[in-house]
């Protein structure tokens, strides 16, 4: 079966500085996928390269088999591949509901040059969606706050909800637990990966907890200086030498994962 | 070969004029953010109170010099006092509101202070050419030209060269750049936000009034002067750059010598050659010649 | 529920507008063809406005407007007045259209210099042409209706219920975008760009869709100036004229399309007295209402009427 994400020889500098090299990795449907590394090893360079943010200097990147090396966010999002924030990336004078909906109706327009015009934005089955992934997400009783008076945790849930709204095949998520309490982490991921799941969405996710780490991934990429040093089950991972020896932190944890 | 020289004279002349100008404008943009509408007013009123000294010093029989020199005073002296009062009564309480905010309110200021000009010197025009015939003309080769316009140019070159020398090496122009710089740095570092935001002001203000004050011997100043020569600043501060004094300088040569061509060779496209060439300047660079365009993080 | 109402509402506002022309002096009757022609250039800047764009030089589709339906006029002699407003309409659409591929990268600003520019740009020309007028401009035929040729007091009623009709169009056209994705967008791109983008939909697409929108309302709206002033001339280029026009943007505020009717007969209204009793102060007046509005009504007089709302449903 083609993998979902098939990444080759992915290279990319700025100047003389080499954000990413060399990193090949292939990823098949249905699979979740944890990325760990220290700041600055290339983990966010690498999921811009994907997302259509950042033009790859070198190298390919085919989804479900179709070459979108380059391609623009837009057209990459249009094809199935959604990404969510370190920093969550939502309107903040709109309300979790309308937020959702302008999401979903989005991804639900009609297609041709005027789709954006003769498609209403609270067409049924954007509003639906809406409701359905405020529902998936568990933030119902948030539903007609307006987004910049939403506790940190829920602007998370939000903004990943936001890319579930536009159904992905492939998603994305920047540090999904960056800025939130250590208590509320574990809650916050399984809300999520459970959504996911159910919504049989591939996840690549960028975490620095390695609790969490292997606790929800099935695999996991280690990055160091722009490249993938480590591949494999979250255990073999976790385990390796040079992980635990090149990425602070890893070596007290590796031995509780579930 | 007369054209050629005749356009690079006026062009010169224009520029210095045009840079006198602009440059105020420039430097408000730079640290404030504020594309400031009201400059225009600046200037008309620069231009309606030199009037007024042309007026008090040839009655009282004043040499041409001290004239001149009472003239650019008096208007830059108005200048101040409406940057004053402009500052701290008004643009203080829009300050970090949206920048397009900020042009609306500096347009209803314009809006109000064109009327007040008439209020205060009425809507007869006023001629001010007295300084322009006491200074003569001189002759090189086929050429003639006005010391006036000559003085105009070395004016011009002294603002620049101040301009350039203040922000280089005293204090406040340091200050000034690190405010320009990054604003919340600039206030962490214990510099007063406040107090530069406020001289700047003063500085632009009284730069809008002394470009109103050199013209008014040359023109008729009448009513509305200010509505024609916001444009034109913008114009120069666009190709520019917007809050970049180089740019201001470049921009104004730019448009300066583009208008006498212009004005000799087609005068039919002496106002359009000046807003096709800021459009044109604006596709290539969307933030004018010499400011660069910041990338977007996420 | 609250959009039937609405809809109702406005029909029954046009209906008692336009059956109130004969009785209505002729000078008022000529007030209200201008407000309502100047409204849809209004209604233009009000679709830019909700993406935080302010066009200073919206006066250049104006200026196409009239334009077009002064020269057919005098070069061909065609004098429907329908087919010279679309006319103007679509001319000034197709030069928003091509300039609006450069418009759509820039914000802010450098959006409303370049803009302005563009609209210079056409004033210079046309000051200098001495075949069409220069500064003076010149006069525009007398329009006809489906052949039917009024005079006098006629004419300014069949002027004044074409532009009636072409605002009950345009505002219902304009209600409806703002509805549909493309129109609900707005809040969100002034907010946060990048996550419009991320969302899988081009913002400069849209944003180049709203200067096409709103170029094509100001060239509606100066077609029917132009037969309604019976006069064309460069200042209807000039930035003071898109000054005015950013003016009751502003003052209208985003919320309400109606808003940019109400907003250009006060205005309108507002000048005609001013210019009888205090011409001197007439600007002035402009501007402190500006200020005030900016000040303390950022969201513009249409707000209030959501304010009142607000007010009526917390009271039990």
């Amino acid at each position: 079966m083609t993998p979902i994400l098939d990444v080759r020889d992915l290279e990319k500098t700025f100047g003389s500085l080499v954000a990413a090299r060399d990193i090949n990795v292939s990823v098949p449907a249905h699979q979740t996928v944890g990325v760990i590394g220290a700041n600055g090893a290339g983990k966010t360079t690498f999921i811009n390269m994907i997302t259509g943010h950042l033009r790859p200097t070198k190298g390919s990147i085919r989804f479900e088999g179709r070459d979108i090396t380059g391609k623009p966010s837009r057209e990459i999002v249009r094809l199935g591949i959604s990404r969510s924030f370190q920093v969550a990336q939502i309107f903040p004078t709109l309300t979790v509901f309308e937020n959702m909906c302008i999401a979903a109706a989005i991804a639900r327009r009609k297609s041709g040059l005027l789709g954006n015009i003769l498609t209403p934005v609270t067409s049924p089955a954007a509003t639906s969606e809406a409701e359905a992934a405020i529902d998936l997400f568990q933030i119902a009783r948030y539903r007609d706050v307006t987004a910049n008076a939403l506790p940190q945790g829920v602007r998370k849930l939000l903004d990943i909800g936001m890319a579930v709204a536009g159904s992905p095949r492939l998603l994305l998520l920047d540090e999904p637990t960056s800025g939130i309490s250590i208590e509320e982490k574990f809650d916050l991921m399984n809300v999520v990966m459970s959504a996911l799941k159910s919504r049989k969405i591939t996840v690549l996710f960028v975490e620095h907890d390695m609790e969490i780490v292997a606790k929800f991934a099935d695999r996991v990429l280690a990055f160091y200086d722009g490249t993938v040093i480590a591949d494999g089950t979250a255990h073999e991972t976790l385990d390796n030498p040079r992980v635990q020896e090149l990425i602070s932190g890893v070596r007290l944890k590796a031995a509780s994962h579930a | 070969m007369l054209t050629a020289s005749a356009i690079l004279t006026d062009g010169l002349v224009y520029a210095a004029y045009l840079f006198i100008v602009a440059v105020g404008l420039t430097l408000i943009f730079g640290v404030m953010k504020i594309l400031n509408v009201t400059h225009g007013s600046f200037y008309a009123f620069g231009a309606y109170g030199a009037a007024t000294a042309v007026g008090i010093y040839t009655n009282g029989d004043w040499p041409a010099a001290l004239g001149f020199l009472f003239m650019l005073g008096f208007a830059m002296a108005i200048g101040l006092v409406m940057g004053i009062i402009l500052e701290r009564g008004l643009l203080r309480l829009v300050y970090g509101k949206d920048e397009v905010v900020i042009v609306l309110v500096t347009y209803a200021t314009f809006l109000i202070l064109e009327d007040v000009i008439g209020l205060v010197w009425g809507t007869a025009s006023y001629a001010a050419y007295q300084p322009m015939i006491a200074a003569g003309n001189i002759e090189i080769g086929d050429l003639v030209l006005s010391n006036y316009d000559i003085v105009l140019v070395v004016l011009a070159a002294v603002v620049a060269a101040l301009a350039y020398w203040s922000l280089k090496f005293t204090r406040y122009g340091r200050l000034l750049t690190t405010v320009i710089y990054d604003r919340e740095t600039a206030a962490a570092f214990g510099i007063n936000v406040t107090l530069v935001y406020t001289v700047t002001f003063l500085i632009g203000a009284a730069l809008g009034a002394l470009g109103g004050a050199v013209m008014a011997p040359k023109i008729s100043v009448t009513l509305g002067i200010g509505v024609e020569v916001i444009v034109l600043a913008f114009a120069v501060v666009a190709i520019g750059g917007m809050g970049s004094i180089e740019g201001a300088l470049v921009g104004a040569l730019i448009v300066g010598i583009c208008r006498a061509a212009a004005v000799h060779l087609v005068p039919q496209i002496e106002l359009f050659v000046i807003y096709g060439v800021m459009a044109l300047v604006l596709v290539a660079r969307p933030y004018g010649l010499f400011v660069r365009a910041q990338p977007r993080k996420i | 529920m609250q959009s039937r109402a609405s809809l109702l509402g406005g029909l029954a506002l046009l209906v008692a507008a336009a059956l109130a022309a004969p009785f209505l002096p002729d000078w008022m009757v000529s007030l209200a063809t201008i407000a309502f022609a100047n409204a849809l250039v209004v209604l233009g800047l009000v679709v830019l406005w909700r993406v935080g764009l302010v066009s200073f030089g919206q006066a250049l589709y104006y200026c196409i407007g009239a334009y077009a339906v002064a020269l057919t006029g005098r070069w061909t002699g065609f004098t429907d007045a329908l087919a010279l407003v679309l006319l103007g309409g679509v001319g000034a659409g197709i030069v928003a259209a091509s300039i609006g591929f450069l418009l759509a990268r820039y914000r802010e600003i450098f959006f409303a210099m370049l803009s302005l520019a563009l609209s210079m740009i056409l004033y210079g020309v046309l000051v200098k042409t001495e075949s069409l007028g220069s500064t003076d401009g010149f006069s525009v035929a007398t329009p006809t209706f489906f052949g039917y040729a009024p005079h006098g007091a006629q004419l300014s009623h069949w002027l004044y219920w074409l532009t009636l009709g072409v605002d009950a169009i345009a505002a219902l056209l304009v209600g409806l975008y703002f509805r549909s994705v493309a129109g609900a967008l707005a809040a969100p791109i002034r907010d946060n760009e990048i996550r419009v983008e991320f969302l899988g939909i081009s913002v400069s697409g849209i944003i180049h869709t709203k200067v096409i929108i709103a170029g094509v309302l100001g060239g509606l709206g100066g077609a029917l100036a132009a037969m309604s002033i019976g006069h064309v001339d460069p200042n209807m280029a000039y930035w003071t004229t898109s000054g005015g026009f950013v003016f009751v943007t502003v003052l209208a505020g985003s919320g309400y399309v109606a808003a940019a009717f109400v907003g250009s007969l006060a205005f309108e209204a507002l000048r005609s007295f001013a210019v009888d009793v205090m011409p001197q102060l007439w600007q002035m007046t402009l501007g402190s209402v500006l200020l005030l509005t900016i000040l303390f009504l950022p969201e513009g007089l249409g707000s209030l009427v959501s304010r009142l709302r607000q007010r009526r449903a917390v009271k039990p």
